[in-house]
């Protein structure tokens, strides 16, 4: 008798170890899926903040995407069609903070490869100037996105940010790959306090880092 | 010192109420105290931290978080009542040992100087983070059944490999000196006791701390370094890399003070007879081992408050243009980090040369030359650090020098063969389940030890370095040599340390599902390393896929076949019960010579030693030991 | 099989265990030798893209077929014992009380020395003539191929987690792709601008650290022309295991269309950065904005 609640107890302390660790190697964003716009295109809206303002890391830096009922999520895993152009939106409203590689602040990959920052066309910008970057390195997509004015009267505090607040707006387009999953990136040091800028929020899926999921 | 023999009059085996055990300082009381002292820690030094780091007063404030470990560590020692005896002292209070006058199973909880129950303690512990960390290999095989990072989000597979890496380092380095060093070296050399009873018991709880503290990784966003801890990657990662500091450093600390205690028993409490040439060939094991853990494991502590002050107060020991370097870390966790493997390897010789002559029913062929090998590796194990860093681009003129020191050492390793060819040359070889471990080992160890020329021979290197031909090599060594070694010796003295005998089928059902799955798993993986498999990727080239799904099917195998152990040992030890005999294994050794279990005082009287413990073939040969007129009424004789 | 006769004969009709293991060994050493040489020896990686690859393939076939006469000699031992030398019903019986041989003890310890030294001399002249064999050297190399002097360099900068590419001799050019002539000298100098990275081109057989501050040099000398993969091959955070790329070795007159067209078209990009050094420091080091 003795013996058996010994067992079921290491049996329950076992199980519970199995699942704390799919709990937790599970944990992460949602994806959300593209809108599919009438062109036969997919549409995606991104905005970046300067901090996200809620748990679990209220000052981490971060991008967020629109959901198809226009709601704003808190996700960097995007769902897209396969060999079809996708048309993106981003509103950045967070300040430069410059390049480490100043050769990613030349647009590649995108449609012409070019971006149009509030209405203006352009082929890259100064690398210091840069507040994100949109890369998708494994189909060369790179986009650079511009700091907004650093004495702009009513930048955004917390997340997520609304049009009325200083920002800037960058729309490019590119092709989808064949299925599979990509990762995209910032290549902006934009880690506020950690080393190279480079830790934190740059390493973890949700806020400047993420994947594109081609189906 | 004190003195060694406590006579049987002044035994005061008393079993106080359950009441004051629960009350009393207990893991409970552990607990409660390091998390309560986790979240004074946190506060304290949230306070402490402000404006001096960009990070204070937000879920990333390392100061906080590293105060908040400290202090939980406090709080762990002083909820087991590990500062009792000397607050006493210093009061003035007479010397006791007070700890170890303790029956029932609520010693297995709290601090006991008994090295028996230690071990115990230790043995449940090291199986539970080992069978843990096993779990998270299961996933990392899962994640790579698929050419493309599918199952498991990016960051959470690093904190995974680094999970999976630390805790069986961590684990394996304690996992034989601690259990069966601390139960097994004072039976051997006829000892009632380990030298420093109280800090035997704090290591095996430091231990213990340090697994869950790694654990709690998962709660802090976890690490992205992997077991190597590579700065400056570990001074830029988020807070979860504090975890694995605070609990490498913990094992650290508790490896050099098992190493200090296991030298000092055998130096000052070998029986009388009990001369260097008589002692046992696994507390030789144990001795070259505790040697290399007091002089690396002080080097990994001071490279780990290196990062401790890179990631807090913002020094740059690691960072290049800062006035550090990252060639720092390199050099001193590689230094540390490469007798560190033969802290894994040397256990591993002295279980199996001690498992040997049992079971071949002959002496250890070469004993002297066995002695030897092993404090051959144990000095080369420090001179072989920077074949790890040959990619590196530092001291590329030493390359030749370290090439070599790295190949001597293979002569020293090569002995072990030499004992164990020589012992079973002639020999009636019985195959019980700890023999077959034994011999598996060897071959094991021939390939772990093999690939390991090809690593390192620069040219080569340049090939399998980094790659997962060095992970099938450390796991040749370390699961093929370690474990299996282990697994020998828990069949081995698992009888003499419980009184219960395992299952021999199920036994050899474990042994060989381990052996042929081992090997079906870890042997392709050679291949997969020098066709371009980089180690801690969970994306790969396509052209391997089908390797990495035969392996990760192999994999899950191993995995079952390690619940077989586990199911054979709960079984065997808590519902079949057979009592086992005082020495079912016929073995001449000291320590199967007492009843099993073996009674709390060990030995009724301290015995005279008057034989090496190899008589095996010579019917004329004395008994290993006069235990004097009074004779333990055990049930076994005296062979 | 008469290994019956070994264990029920007398000592006299014990037979030569040290001959029959010596016999088997041989024998054995002699059908596996040949087919590890000649059967299995042209399937070790990394091929012969490269003179560095040709190179690595060598050593690994040399080590291969050192190692195998020594697996053989240890399982060939221990199979026989495990056959011969077993104890045959329940009983307990003790075998011959030999406890060690000052000879065979000797003999063992020559011969593996000999063996280790061997292998030493062999590494160290093999490093030597191969030029590093396409390993990291750091800043100044000791062993460089012959015609180092006309080699041509190319910049490998790591960071999280991207490798670029610069070429010094056109202008700084940088590039995402690694292109390489082919039949000349390539002189890597590799380099990071944050963590530790390792590069790794797979099928040319280079691999050297990208450290912060560090300029570590690897040569490589590519035969043909194709397609080869660079990963990342030390630990370097979220995305190490995504940090490829396929490069490609190219014919000369392609090698200099692709290089102009880059040129031509990275020109606005070229000037904005900093100008070609062995090493970059990152500014500022820790990021409060």
């Amino acid at each position: 008798m003795r013996a058996l609640a010994v067992a079921a107890t290491f049996g329950v302390l076992v199980a519970l170890v199995v699942v704390y660790f799919i709990f937790f190697l599970e944990s992460g964003p949602a994806a959300i899926a593209a809108t599919r716009g009438s062109d036969g295109s997919a549409d995606l809206t991104l905005q970046t903040v300067p901090s996200y303002g809620h748990h679990p890391f209220p000052d981490w830096v971060s991008y967020m995407a629109k959901d198809p009922q226009g709601k704003w999520e808190h996700t960097t895993i995007f769902k897209v069609p396969a060999h079809t152009l996708i048309k993106v939106t981003i509103y950045q409203y967070d300040g430069d903070s410059g390049l480490r590689n100043a050769f990613l602040s030349g647009v590649s990959g995108t449609t012409g490869d070019i971006e149009t920052i509030n209405g203006t066309v352009e082929h890259g910008i100064n690398a210091n100037d840069a507040a994100h970057t949109f890369t998708i390195p494994d189909i060369d997509v790179n986009v650079p996105l511009p700091g907004i004015n650093p004495n702009a009267k009513n930048p955004c505090g917390t997340a997520p940010c609304s049009l009325a607040e200083a920002h800037n707006t960058i729309t490019f387009s590119f092709r989808s790959p064949g299925p599979g999953s990509y990762r995209w990136q910032c290549f902006v040091p934009c880690a506020a306090g950690f080393l190279f800028g480079n830790g934190g929020p740059m390493q973890t899926i949700g806020y400047m880092s993420g994947l594109i999921e081609v189906s | 010192m004190e003195s060694a023999s406590i006579s049987v009059s002044e035994r005061r085996i008393s079993t106080p109420s359950a009441w004051s055990q629960v009350l009393g300082f207990n893991v409970i009381w552990a607990v409660a105290l390091s998390i309560g002292g986790y979240a004074l820690g946190h506060w304290l030094g949230s306070k402490i931290g402000i404006n001096s780091a960009p990070q204070t007063e937000t879920d990333q404030d390392d100061v906080a978080i590293l105060m908040g470990l400290g202090f939980a560590v406090l709080g762990w020692m002083i909820g087991l009542g590990f500062f009792n005896y000397p607050l006493a002292r210093i009061a003035g209070r007479p010397a006791t040992l007070r700890e170890r006058e303790e029956h029932g199973a609520w010693r297995y909880f709290r601090l006991c100087t008994d090295h028996k129950v230690v071990a115990i303690q230790y043995l449940v512990a090291v199986l539970f983070f080992f069978f843990v960390a096993g779990l998270n290999a299961m996933f990392i095989r899962s994640e790579l059944t698929s050419a493309n990072a599918t199952l498991i989000p990016a960051g959470n597979y690093l904190t995974l490999v680094g999970l999976h890496g630390t805790m069986m380092l961590m684990m394996m380095s304690a996992g034989v000196l601690g259990p069966l060093g601390n139960y097994l070296v004072p039976l051997m050399i006829g000892s009632r006791r380990m030298a420093f009873p109280r800090i035997e018991s704090l290591t095996m709880w430091l231990t213990v701390l340090a697994g869950f503290v790694l654990l709690s990784a998962t709660l802090l966003g976890g690490f992205p370094t992997g077991w190597t801890g590579y700065a400056p990657l570990a001074d830029q990662a988020a807070a979860g890399i504090d975890s694995y500091i605070v609990s490498f450093a913990l094992i650290g600390i508790s490896l050099a003070l098992v190493g200090v205690n296991m030298i000092a028993t055998v130096m000052t409490l070998r029986a009388p007879g009990m001369h260097w040439n008589r002692l046992p060939i696994f507390v030789w094991g144990m001795v070259t081992t505790s040697i290399l853990a007091v002089l690396a494991a002080p080097v990994l502590l001071a490279a780990l408050i290196m990062v401790v002050f890179d990631r807090t107060v913002e020094t740059s020991f690691f960072i290049t243009s800062s006035g550090g370097s990252p060639f720092l870390w390199d050099e001193l966790f590689w230094f540390f980090g490469h007798p560190e493997v033969y802290i894994l390897a040397l256990p591993g010789f002295g279980i199996v040369l001690e498992i040997l002559p049992v079971f071949a029913r002959k002496p250890l062929w070469g004993y002297r030359l066995a002695v030897a090998g092993m404090f051959g590796v144990a000095l080369m194990s420090f001179m072989v650090w920077q074949h790890h860093l040959f990619m590196s681009g530092i001291n590329s003129d030493l390359r030749p020098f370290y090439m070599f020191t790295t190949e001597l050492i293979s002569i020293p390793t090569g002995i072990i063969f030499l004992n164990g060819m020589g012992t079973l040359w002639k020999a009636r070889i019985r195959f019980t389940v700890p023999m077959l471990f034994a011999l598996a080992f060897f071959f094991n160890f021939l390939i772990g030890g093999l690939s390991g020329v090809f690593l390192s021979d620069v040219t080569s290197d340049v090939v399998t370095h980094g790659s997962y031909f060095v992970m099938a090599h450390f796991h040749y060594t370390i699961m093929g040599g370690l474990v299996f070694a282990l697994m020998g010796g828990i069949y081995f003295w698992l009888p003499k340390i419980t009184g219960f005998n395992l299952n021999e089928t199920l036994g050899k059902v474990h042994f060989w599902a381990m052996f042929i799955f081992f090997n079906l798993t870890f042997f392709p993986l050679f291949a997969a390393g020098m066709l371009g498999m980089p180690r801690r990727v969970d994306s790969y080239n396509a052209e391997l896929h089908t390797l990495n799904v035969f392996v990760s099917v192999s994999a899950f195998c191993l995995g079952l076949s390690m619940l077989v152990f586990l199911i054979n040992l709960v079984w065997s030890v808590m519902f079949r019960r057979e009592r086992a005999e005082a020495n079912p294994w016929q073995s001449k050794s000291l320590e199967w010579q007492l009843p099993s279990p073996v009674p709390v005082y060990n030995f009724e009287r301290i015995p005279t030693i008057t034989s090496h413990p190899y008589g095996y073939g010579t019917p004329e040969a004395p008994a290993v030991a006069d235990f004097g007129p009074h004779v333990i009424a055990g049930e076994g004789g005296l062979a | 099989m008469s290994e019956a006769a070994a264990v029920s004969g007398g000592p006299g009709a014990e037979p030569r265990h040290g001959v029959r293991i010596a016999t088997i060994w041989a024998v054995a050493t002699a059908i596996v030798l040949p087919l590890v040489i000649w059967v299995v020896g042209p399937h070790i990686p990394p091929g012969a893209m490269s003179q560095q690859t040709r190179d690595q393939h060598q050593v690994d076939v040399v080590l291969t077929a050192l190692a195998t006469p020594i697996v053989l000699l240890i399982w060939v031992y221990f199979g026989y014992a495990v056959r011969v030398f077993r104890n045959h019903g329940t009983a307990v019986v003790d075998g011959p009380p030999i406890t060690g041989n000052r000879r065979i003890e000797a003999t063992w310890l020559i011969a593996t020395s000999a063996l280790v030294l061997g292998l030493a001399v062999f590494g160290t002249a093999d490093l030597l003539a191969t030029g590093g064999a396409g390993g990291g050297e750091g800043p100044n190399p000791v062993a460089k191929p012959a015609d180092w002097r006309g080699a041509l360099p190319v910049q490998v900068i790591g960071q999280q987690w991207l490798w670029t590419f610069r070429y010094p001799t056109y202008g700084g050019v940088e590039t995402t792709t690694l292109e390489l002539p082919v039949n000349r000298e390539i002189e890597f100098h590799v380099t990071s601008l944050d963590v530790v990275h390792s590069f790794w081109a797979i099928e040319l057989g280079v691999k050297a650290d990208a450290v912060l501050g560090a300029d570590n040099i690897a040569f490589d000398k590519p035969f043909e022309t194709g397609p080869f993969q660079v990963r990342c091959d030390e630990l370097c955070g979220l995305w190490h295991g995504h940090m490829n790329t396929t490069g490609r070795v190219l014919s000369d007159a392609n090698f200099a269309t692709w290089i102009t067209n880059q040129e031509r078209k990275n020109a606005a990009l070229t000037k904005q950065l900093p100008p070609y050094s062995r090493v970059y420091y990152p500014s500022p080091l820790r990021n409060a904005s």
